[in-house]
């Protein structure tokens, strides 16, 4: 979606009507150039894609500030209502990315392609001890919500 | 590019023009990548409704603001300088399929699915019946639907199915007015809903637990609603939680999650919160819709007859098989949410009437060349707007594919919109422009205003062009 403009937001989840105690991410920028943190996306042809994000920053604020070009990714705009900016790490960068919220979860698990490194985008908020981290965007970012085929599909795999 | 033939000077546009028909999601998603992919193409999207979008206005839930966010992408390719958004234009009455054929290089149908799956059952017709599509478009402001005035003087609604429609229906039905009153649900609907009886909601399905069709958020929505507690059926989970290690993540969660809600002991807080709750709801499994009955001599729906079933075999292969028995149910209010369903808008067009979907591969309409598919009307009526923004990517991919191949022939001059306006206008046809919906936006958007809601709709077809073409 390069080609369009989007103006850069404060990233938010949608504030869930709901009783229930959801840790509820809010992402606020900081905009000092030194404190930059560098972030390594792998695309969907395989390249690497290096750019710098400010701490607060969501994953998905720096997709769109530095307008990168994925298919469809954030379609949503960071309110927890799709699963489009999924993205996948490795074993050691997942750990160090802290708990993952029921509501992230919930909608996490109808990502395509969904593995136990993955996390959604827009509630991954940049630090410096995240600096050089490597995100990649996986094939395809259909919802699992989708037909009967694809229900056997990935009912059957991890 | 400037042509010299025999003497004379022709101007052809190079430019490929494309039309899609059907502005939601499924329309919306593959001009957007067309658009982007190849900096000549220009495009013109048909709307039958003077308003954009499709179901994210009309299908979406009032509650559900965050899904709708989509919009903002849509506007800014409806506004991109080779878009042009034709509204209040029925393809297939207003100009046909063919003509459009001639004036464009492609036509991408994306109309998708406004027909309804029947239960055909005996009683579908009584009173107190509805289809969920109609339901959801009556509170969302759909001007078909607006006379629907669902009768809600009853105890017990039942709601056949459990897709993610289905659960939409459930909290709309038992939502506290106080969370819908700030939503962009339509006035008359939030009266009604104000005034109605309803207090229990079953959502049914002919089979089990483990092969429910909604997704976690949904339920868990319906969990956590104020004012409502869950009324489950214990025996319904016999056994379930016994094959759950080896079910992948995304189900196991799910489960999880109804296992706690029906069989759990609830804690002090929550038990307190469920003696104060007037209303409630539950899923019902094993039960297929059989007929449905009324109050005699009279047209009122008073019960629903439900067929027993049981699996044969597991998982989402599992087949709902009729044992011969059968129950009766207690309600005024059916809502089948068995599935939405694509029409025919053009006889000259392959129709596969069984999955109600045009036959395609990737997009191309089978034995139609230069004419493709999208959303809906190309997959069949399930998936969320991610999964339709996939299809119509896909569907974009296989046109601008055509045209590299020369498959698709842009050599041609084509006349698009200027031809197809003129013959419009010529058949009193006023199209509604973008900017034109745009005074409707905001009109709904000061309504609503007033009102502490994103909007108040405009609820006819009349209201809208009056205020777009004035």
């Amino acid at each position: 979606m390069s080609a369009f403009l989007f103006v850069p937001s404060l990233c938010r989840a949608a504030l869930p009507l709901t009783l229930c105690c959801c840790v509820v991410v809010f992402c606020t920028s900081h905009h000092r150039s030194d404190n930059k943190v560098t972030v390594n996306f792998i695309n969907r042809d395989g390249d690497r894609i290096t750019v710098k994000g400010s701490p607060g920053e969501s994953l998905l604020d720096v997709v769109i500030n530095e307008d990168l070009d994925f298919d469809g990714f954030g379609a949503c705009e960071g309110t927890l209502a799709c699963s489009t900016c999924h993205l996948i790490f490795d074993e050691e960068m997942y750990k160090k990315l802290g708990p993952v919220t029921d509501e992230e979860m919930d909608m996490l698990d109808l990502a395509y392609g969904l593995t136990d490194t993955s996390r959604l985008g827009c509630q991954i908020c940049l630090s410096k001890s995240l600096e050089g981290m490597v995100a990649r965007v996986p094939e395809s970012v259909a919802d699992i919500r989708q037909t009967k085929d694809a229900e056997v599909v990935s009912f059957y795999k991890h | 590019m400037l042509h010299l033939v025999s003497g004379q000077a022709l101007f052809s546009s190079c430019s490929p023009k494309v039309c899609v028909v059907g502005s939601g999601p499924g329309g919306f998603y593959t001009a957007q990548h067309l658009i982007k992919a190849r900096p000549d193409v220009e495009l013109d999207i048909y709307e039958r409704l003077p308003v954009p979008f499709g179901l994210v206005r009309f299908g979406v839930a009032p509650d559900h603001p965050e899904v709708k966010n989509v919009i903002n992408t849509f506007t800014q390719t409806a506004k991109h300088s080779r878009c042009n958004f034709y509204g209040n234009v029925n393809v297939g009455r207003d100009v046909t399929i063919n003509e459009l054929k001639e004036a464009y290089h492609a036509v991408v149908l994306s109309y998708g699915a406004e027909g309804n799956r029947t239960m055909g059952v005996p009683g579908e017709d009584l009173a107190g019946v509805y289809a969920a599509k109609d339901f959801v478009g009556w509170y969302n402001g759909l001007p078909n639907c607006r006379e629907l005035n669902p009768d809600l003087s009853c105890e017990t609604a039942v709601i056949l199915g459990q897709g993610n429609v289905a659960l939409d229906v459930a909290r709309i039905l038992l939502a506290p007015i106080s969370m819908l009153k700030s939503t962009d649900i339509t006035q008359p609907a939030l009266e009604a809903l104000a005034q109605s009886q309803v207090r229990r909601v079953l959502i049914v399905g002919r089979r089990g637990p483990l092969q429910i069709a909604c997704t976690i958020k949904e339920i868990r929505e319906m969990v956590n609603l104020p004012g409502t507690k869950p009324e489950m059926l214990p025996a319904d989970f016999e056994g379930i939680s016994e094959v759950l290690k080896d079910v992948p993540r995304p189900r196991k969660r799910l489960t999880e999650l109804m296992l706690k809600t029906a069989l759990e002991t609830p804690g002090e807080k929550e038990l307190e919160r469920r003696k104060s709750a007037s209303r409630s709801w539950g899923f019902r499994f094993f039960r297929s819709p059989v007929e449905v009955l009324a109050e005699p001599r009279t047209n009122k729906t008073s019960a629903i007859r439900l067929a027993v079933n049981r699996l044969e075999g597991s998982g989402a292969d599992a087949q709902a098989v009729l044992t011969g028995e059968v129950e009766d149910v207690t309600c005024g209010l059916v809502i089948s949410s068995i599935g939405y369903r694509s029409l025919l808008i053009d006889p000259g067009l392959p129709f596969d009437s069984r999955k109600a979907i045009i036959p395609n591969s990737m997009g191309r309409i089978q034995h139609t060349p230069g004419v493709y598919c999208s959303g809906w009307v190309k997959t069949g009526p399930t998936g969320v707007i991610a999964t339709t923004m996939n299809n119509s990517f896909d569907t974009a991919r296989s046109m601008m594919e055509d045209m590299d191949s020369g498959a698709l022939d842009v050599s041609a001059v084509k006349s698009g919109s200027q031809s197809i306006t003129a013959l419009l206008r010529g058949r009193g046809v006023k199209p509604v422009t973008f900017a034109d919906w745009e005074k409707i936006d905001s009109v709904e958007t000061k309504k609503g205003e007033a009102e502490g809601k994103p909007r108040e709709k405009l609820l006819s077809v009349e209201e809208m062009l009056q205020v777009a073409q004035t």
